[in-house]
């Protein structure tokens, strides 16, 4: 079966593929540009991190062999052919995780708890009046660009070594973080149940208590396990700083070269996150597998 | 209101459902609320919380607040200047190395490219457990490997980034159109022809998205690092709090503050530019 190809006369021909390798051409010199720029960008970079690949040629050996170490033992046998004094300390590690898990839970919470006081004042739909919204709006943002490892820094000094600057630093953040995504839930809330309440005469408080928190708890609670997990992790480097649980351990354990306790801790600390993300994970499915609106 | 008042057995009769919870049902939620409280004192008590501690913190929050002010760099600012810069840089690279890295392995954890679940499954692990170390973690690892300084920082970066790459970019892999790709099977392409030209065009935009986010959210990331000594302004902040200097911690706490509302806003733009104004990943 023979197909008919329809063929333009040459000069037509000619013009469209004229026009068609000019775009063509266009468009290559764009992508040519941008990756020109993209790697001047790079270089300027590259200068301005210190990188140097000798560094890295010659010390990749040693990243190769760090790890080689820590699943050492220091009798010169591979970690796992001695559970027991690979995880000689786990009881106090395990201590310490507990620690950080409940550093991250009294965090989130206490988050949590100040978001919900203050999101109905950064939401559009919901906020009494503009400047007290632009107020809100500026302070979340500050909680929540301002790392919460430079809290807990500060809050170090504020309150003294120990978890409790910790906890106050994950509260922070968590605030900053969370009054965003509980305002965004806001928004998106349906409008006129605040209507009907507002007709029966009811207050501002009324209106946010029976119209609009009904619809939003579920995505605030959804949100703030998610924070939770995300805490646990930032809560495990809070003792780099002095600001109480596991890291602490493992910052000693780095520093003086103890290798077989640094993958001991490492797997402690990887296998809780993994615990949480899971447990989180089937909380969130059982509550709100059915009715999630969010 | 009288109106329901007075036909309230009416509608206790025609609302069995809202009148009648069974008790499971209506104590669920105290329950709930009381494991969580009962969580929360059980951890103040643990975690050494007083009233007392708490007042005198806030009481030395408040003086260093007005300490801070008003924020001054003193002599330091071009040593800033360029730790900013140094920041800066650690985020860009440490993110572009994660990148380049995390693509081809992302096609080993996509199941649409790689069916075996055998096959998928160590892969996946392998990355999840990357996530699972904070870049902190990664930054005191580097450290004792090329030592202290930003280039620890952009390996730090570019390891904990990978694992967050890999999960992203293999979700979007999955996610892409069968269509194309076996279009350019029937056509006689090999499985690099399928990936090249059927599955790269639909998810570059993506990635790029995805990448840029990083970058914005690694700006953070990166200021933080040289808390444990991995370059860039974090390791001015840490030794200025260390030494009380609050005018130039709270100076250094704004630059990062103005520098990351830059980046967020021209990576927003690039964003835009890269995807469109429909589809914001």
């Amino acid at each position: 079966m023979t197909t008919a190809v329809s063929i333009l006369p040459a000069q037509q021909l000619a013009v469209l593929n004229d026009a068609y390798r000019k775009a063509v051409g266009r468009k290559r010199l764009k992508g040519a540009l941008a990756v020109a720029v993209f790697f001047a960008v790079m270089v300027v970079a590259a200068v301005g991190a210190e990188v140097n690949l000798r560094t890295l040629f010659t010390y990749f050996g040693n990243f190769v062999s760090y790890f080689d170490r820590i699943f050492t033992l220091e009798d010169g046998t591979r970690v796992w052919t001695n559970f027991g004094e690979w995880f000689w300390g786990w009881q106090k590690w395990l201590k310490m995780l507990g620690e950080t898990i409940l550093i991250s839970y009294v965090g989130t919470l206490i988050g949590a708890v100040f978001a919900l006081a203050l999101n109905f004042f950064a939401a559009e739909n919901t906020s009494p009046s503009p400047w007290l919204r632009f107020t809100v709006r500026r302070l979340l943002e500050f909680a929540r660009t301002v790392p919460g490892i430079v809290f807990a820094l500060i809050f170090v000094i504020a309150f003294g070594l120990g978890p409790m600057a910790g906890v106050l630093a994950i509260a922070i953040h968590s605030t900053g973080a969370l009054g965003k995504q509980f305002a965004e839930i806001v928004e998106n809330a349906d409008m006129k149940p605040v209507e009907g309440v507002r007709s029966t005469g009811a207050s501002w408080l009324s209106c946010m208590r029976f119209a609009v928190l009904p619809q939003v708890v579920a995505g605030y609670a959804s949100y703030a396990l998610l924070r939770f997990e995300i805490n646990v992790r930032e809560a495990s480097v809070m003792g780099f700083v002095g600001a109480g649980g596991i890291g602490q351990e493992l910052v000693v354990a780095v520093r003086k070269f103890y290798y077989s306790d640094v993958s001991a801790i490492l797997v402690m600390i990887v296998l809780t996150v993994f615990c949480i993300d899971i447990g989180t994970g089937w909380l969130r499915g059982r509550l709100f597998g059915k009715e999630t609106q969010t | 209101m009288n109106l329901a008042a007075a036909d309230r057995d009416g509608l206790r009769a025609r609302y069995p459902d809202i009148f009648n919870r069974p008790a499971s049902a209506r104590l669920a939620t105290p329950a709930m609320l009381l494991i969580a409280v009962g969580i929360l004192v059980f951890g103040l008590v643990d975690l050494e919380f007083s009233p007392a501690r708490l007042a005198a913190g806030l009481h030395q929050l408040g003086w260093i607040t007005l300490m801070m002010l008003p924020p001054d760099p003193g002599s330091s600012l071009p040593l800033y200047l360029k730790a900013l810069g140094e920041t800066l840089s650690i985020a860009l690279l440490g993110t572009t190395l994660a990148a380049v890295i995390a693509l081809p392995v992302s096609l080993l954890a996509a199941r649409n490219i790689v069916r075996s679940n055998i096959l998928r499954f160590p892969v996946r692990r392998f990355l999840d457990s990357i996530r699972g170390v904070d870049t902190l973690i990664w930054a005191l690892v580097w450290i004792n490997v090329v030592g202290l300084g930003p280039f620890a920082g952009v390996l730090a970066i570019a390891v904990s980034d990978f694992g967050a790459f890999g999960k992203l970019f293999s979700e979007a892999i999955e996610a892409a159109d069968q269509k194309q790709v076996e279009g350019i099977r029937a056509s006689g392409g090999g499985a690099l022809h399928e990936i090249r030209f059927g599955l790269i065009p639909q998810v570059l935009p993506v990635i790029a998205g995805q990448v840029l986010y990083f970058i914005e959210s690694n700006t953070r990331s990166a200021t933080i690092i040289g808390i444990v000594g991995a370059g860039g302004i974090g390791l001015q902040l840490a030794e200025q709090i260390r030494v009380l200097e609050w005018q130039k911690v709270s100076f250094l706490i704004l630059m990062i503050l103005i520098a990351v509302a830059a980046i967020d806003w021209i990576s927003g733009k690039l964003r835009f530019a890269i995807i469109g104004r429909r589809a914001v990943a």
